[in-house]
């Protein structure tokens, strides 16, 4: 085979090649999802059965900051502020959180098919929530603190099986596979046995998620635990780049693996337990959006993150609002709508990638 | 000296792999680390870089244990390319080279825009791997010894006063590997390279060592190295040895006897 003639003396530079290489800036790639971001809250929050205008939300909104504007009647105001603005700002901050959530521990675990749920949150979320269904206390706040009880139980169990120090990825993913098993068993036995459809129902809203329930305590909620996710693992965001290249090369880099890894596991775990409690486990956007989003903003975790919070955020808006808004009245699971919505736009995006990269 | 090792054991389930190696790198010096496979090259390297805590004995840096350092201060002035770094990362050359700056920096600069003296780093590292310009290029396009010397640029832009590569001539053709050697022989930094190439050896290195089943076993400079008894003794080949003009050794080589029947 005929080698391509190279010319002495080192390669020639590829003309005018910028530093950043193809990838948009950082400027124009926030500044279009922060723009989207507004507009699609702004949107979403007139989509449903009582029809209201993108001016009505906005004259709402001005007026609870007591701009002189009169105010929508009171039935309008609190479909705005009780029903519809939680949900919407619910689904933002989600899918915002398990898109970062998701990039850093496939970063973490080299494995493009982690996801936040890859330390048995989601498991350990459901088997806390029934639990606390079985014994009688099904109040909201009280489901949303067995979940989160349950998926810190869970992960503790992980870090138990994989040990804290220097595992290694292949261990924490085994580690994580077992205790999803286990809680999951542990669920179904608890549904059985106290055999009422409530339980029931109350699982499959765990396992498929649901952002129906919002409220402005769960915003709160998963305001702080997407946060915390967001803003500590973009300090992290160079020793994350670095563990692309194996935890050898980031301790040859000055990163400690074990600590950094750790660290990250703990904030990730905490984060996602916050975002499953409050919505259960919604599927497919803390897996693929991030890899979506490689192919928009490239792999350094210093734009990586922020770009994840931005455009996981927008995209799970849009499946909620699709999701209770195209067979409405009723209402899909928008874990069904992430999948259906998901994978033509990620394959969308994959062949632009491949096309241009 | 500028790195020591004395009396450093390590072992794997009590299999020795390195088997108490007592030995000092010439500080500003190219070292080439020769030895047959499986002889414990990469892994003094890594006890060498702190990757590894020795089972027993100590490593000093300027006399200072190694293993009592901050990981982020060993990195600042120590720079290690393990063998085989394969990711698929989609990073542009400049931000993998640029990795080599974390050790220096700090606070909010840690995660913050790359500061002049960040850039200017990282572009001597190209050019001094010969990469002048390839800062906008896919991690993901290079070849395997593309890679291989952006890999050395990155560790080159951690500013290091300490060196150790394991093969670095891995996967470069002839050309690039004369010019990295004359790269690092003409560096002012220590350098330790494990090398396969016993003339290229020769040829650049100014101190060898030459290792066999975890040991030590014999230093010094080329022409007391490579001599036919140590490449009988060691490599199993007879070598007939040959000095160049400028006193440095050149090896032809001959099997020692016929490959045992398998």
């Amino acid at each position: 085979m005929p080698a391509a003639p190279e010319t002495p003396g080192g390669p020639v530079a590829p003309g005018a090649v910028t530093r950043r290489g193809r990838w948009p800036g950082a400027i124009t790639l926030g500044g279009a999802g922060l723009v989207a971001l507004v507009l699609s809250v702004a949107l979403a929050v007139t989509v449903g059965a009582a029809g209201l205008s993108v001016g009505e939300v906005f004259q709402s909104l001005a007026a609870r900051l007591g701009l002189p504007v009169t105010p929508l009647p009171p039935l309008q105001d609190a479909i705005v502020w009780e029903l519809r603005l939680p949900r919407v700002l619910l689904a933002v901050l989600v899918g915002g959180g398990l898109a970062v959530c998701g990039a850093v521990l496939q970063a973490l675990t080299r494995n493009p098919l982690a996801d936040p749920y890859l330390l048995g949150i989601s498991s350990g979320a459901s088997t806390g929530a029934v639990a606390v269904l079985i014994l009688g206390l099904g109040s909201a706040a009280t489901l949303t603190t067995g979940a989160f009880a349950g998926s810190i139980a869970a992960f503790c169990c992980v870090l138990a099986l994989a040990g804290t120090g220097a595992a290694s990825a292949v261990r924490v993913v085994l580690a994580g596979v077992a205790v999803s098993q286990l809680f999951g068993a542990v669920t179904s036995l608890i549904v059985i046995w106290a055999g009422d459809a409530h339980g029931t129902r109350s699982v499959t809203f765990w396992l498929l998620g649901s952002l129906a329930s919002a409220s402005w305590s769960g915003v709160a909620l998963c305001a702080a635990g997407a946060g915390l996710a967001l803003v500590v693992c973009w300090a992290a965001a160079p020793a994350l780049d670095a563990f692309a290249f194996g935890r050898e090369t980031a301790a040859s880099l000055g990163v400690s693996p074990g600590r950094t890894q750790l660290t990250l596991m703990v904030v990730t775990a905490l984060g996602t337990s916050a975002l499953v409690s409050a919505s259960g486990a919604i599927g497919f956007v803390g897996l693929v959006v991030p890899h979506a989003v490689r192919f928009l903003a490239g792999s350094r975790h210093r734009s990586l993150l922020p770009a994840c919070a931005l455009y996981g955020g927008i995209f799970l808006l849009w499946a909620d609002t699709a999701a209770r808004a195209v067979f409405a009245p009723r209402e899909i699971p928008v874990g069904v709508l992430t999948a259906l919505i998901g994978v033509p736009a990620f394959a969308v995006v994959m062949r632009r990638g491949r096309g241009t990269g | 000296m500028s790195l020591d090792a004395h009396d450093v054991t390590w072992s794997v389930d009590g299999t020795p792999i390195i088997d108490g190696i007592t030995v000092s790198i010439p500080r500003g010096r190219l070292t080439g680390l020769l030895g047959p496979n499986g002889s414990g090259k990469s892994t003094l390297l890594r006890l060498l870089a702190g990757l590894l805590r020795p089972r027993r004995g100590t490593i000093l840096l300027d006399g200072r244990r190694l293993g009592e350092l901050p990981r982020r201060e060993v990195a600042r002035r120590l720079a290690m390319v393990a063998q085989e770094t394969s990711t698929d990362i989609d990073m542009t050359v400049a931000d993998v080279v640029m990795l080599g700056r974390i050790p220096h920096r700090t606070g909010l600069a840690m995660t913050g825009r790359d500061g002049p003296r960040d850039v200017l780093e990282t572009e001597k590292a190209l050019a001094r791997c010969g990469l002048a310009g390839w800062g906008g290029r896919r991690w993901s396009t290079l070849s395997g010894g593309e890679r291989q010397r952006v890999t050395i640029a990155r560790a080159l832009a951690q500013d290091p006063t300490e060196l150790l590569l394991d093969e670095p001539t891995n996967h470069l053709d002839i050309h690039h590997q004369l010019d990295l050697l004359r790269m690092l022989a003409g560096a002012p930094t220590t350098v330790v390279a494990s090398l396969h190439d016993l003339n290229l050896a020769a040829q650049y290195c100014d101190h060898l060592l030459l290792m066999e089943s975890g040991r030590l076993v014999a230093s010094g400079p080329p022409a007391r190295v490579l001599t036919e008894r140590w490449m009988e003794r060691v490599y199993r080949v007879r070598a007939t040895v040959s000095l160049s003009p400028e006193g440095r050794p050149h090896l032809r080589y001959t099997p020692l006897a016929p490959a045992p029947a398998p």
